[in-house]
């Protein structure tokens, strides 16, 4: 089962700031364990983000990106109680999902 | 005499440019440091370490919710920037890590061995004491360090560890105060603070323990004491020992009225 996520949103004058901490692996697929063998690639590969049900940022993210990835952007206008979205998935079909109301 | 001059032209030409290449370095660091506290994974173990108090674990499957961190049965707010201290009950000085290790022994019927068997944990499966540790630590936030320090048990402590924190011992003959006794030094990216300063050990006392970004792990202070051990090349010491106590609550008293900033970021 995937680690938890957690996501704040507040808003600012005309925009809304999110930032979304994920946990997860972000294996490379290069590196070795302590036994010499390789890692199996795992990365998140979707990143949809959703205010009020209608989506708004559908990001295709690599490998590149670090351990736990912190997920930060800006949104145009926003309101107070605007319920955020925020779901991934991997290249192993695993999923999760957070939620968020604008504060 | 023009070769002694030139000579002394381009020392002073290093000094300046030196300094301000140092402080450039200095201004780098500063800058990269706040943008890993942005945003710190610390939270994830905070969520973790919640889960992880709640759930009922050990031969008397209870959970560790009525543990007594000081402040009484369960009550987490402020408990963390209150220890170490001296609990009665178990006779002697507990850090947080000792003590949940006490109370995972005595509410949770688990055996030392088996509560101490992986303390310190990996990037790939952090240790239930490194979660732990992120959930309680944050209840303090905001909340003035202030570590028992009448009690003669906890004098007692404070002492020891100051005494240690200037023993030179090991292959190397390195005492804590071999790195962390002189101001304005540094390893590669990483200062070394004065520790037994106030003014050096306020910042960094305030926000331990911390997400580590280099190698992606929760770390404490049992196992920044754990490891400083280890890079001097002396032995071992044990999970929660008198020892390691002693130098958390000597570092933990220095630091004494700075308000804790942490779970934090580091390196």
């Amino acid at each position: 089962m995937p680690g938890p996520m957690k996501m704040r949103a507040t808003l600012g004058q005309g925009f809304t700031d999110v930032r979304v901490l994920m946990t997860h692996p972000m294996e490379t697929g290069q590196r070795k364990d302590s036994d010499g063998k390789l890692v199996p690639l795992h990365f998140i590969q979707n990143l949809t983000v959703k205010v009020n049900g209608k989506p708004v940022v559908e990001a295709q993210i690599s490998q590149a990106v670090s351990r736990n990835p912190v997920f930060s952007f800006r949104l145009k206008g926003g309101a107070k109680g605007d319920k955020i979205e925020v779901s991934w998935l991997d290249n192993q079909g695993e999923t999760n999902s957070t939620e968020a109301a604008v504060a | 005499m023009r070769a002694i001059a030139l000579a002394a032209a381009l020392a002073v030409g290093c000094a300046a440019a030196c300094a301000a290449q140092a402080q450039d370095a200095a201004k780098e660091i500063q800058r990269y440091r706040q943008m890993i506290a942005e945003g710190s994974p610390a939270e994830l173990f905070e969520l973790e370490g919640e889960a992880l108090w709640k759930k009922p674990q050990g031969p008397k499957n209870v959970s560790l919710e009525k543990c007594d961190l000081g402040r009484g049965a369960g009550v987490l707010k402020g408990a963390y920037a209150r220890l170490p201290r001296y609990f009665k009950d178990a006779d002697r000085v507990m850090d947080l890590e000792t003590r949940l290790l006490y109370c995972m022994v005595t509410l949770q019927g688990r055996s030392q061995e088996e509560a101490t068997k992986r303390v310190f944990g990996s990037a790939d499966r952090p240790s239930e004491m490194e979660s732990l540790s992120a959930y309680i630590a944050a209840q303090s936030r905001g909340m003035k360090l202030d570590p028992g320090v009448s009690h003669p048990k906890e004098k007692q402590s404070v002492e020891l560890g100051r005494a240690l924190y200037f023993h030179r011992a090991g292959a190397w003959d390195f005492s804590c105060a071999s790195c962390h006794g002189e101001e304005g030094k540094r390893i590669r990216m990483q200062d070394l603070p004065v520790l037994y300063k106030p003014a050096s050990a306020r910042p960094i006392i305030a926000t331990w323990p911390a997400y580590r970004v280099s190698t992606s792990q929760f770390v404490t202070l049992q196992w920044r004491m754990n490891d400083c051990y280890r890079q001097m090349r002396a032995p071992e010491p044990n999970f929660g020992s008198e020892t390691t106590v002693a130098l958390i609550h000597f570092l933990t008293a220095t630091a004494k009225g700075e308000p804790y900033r942490g779970p934090g970021s580091k390196r």
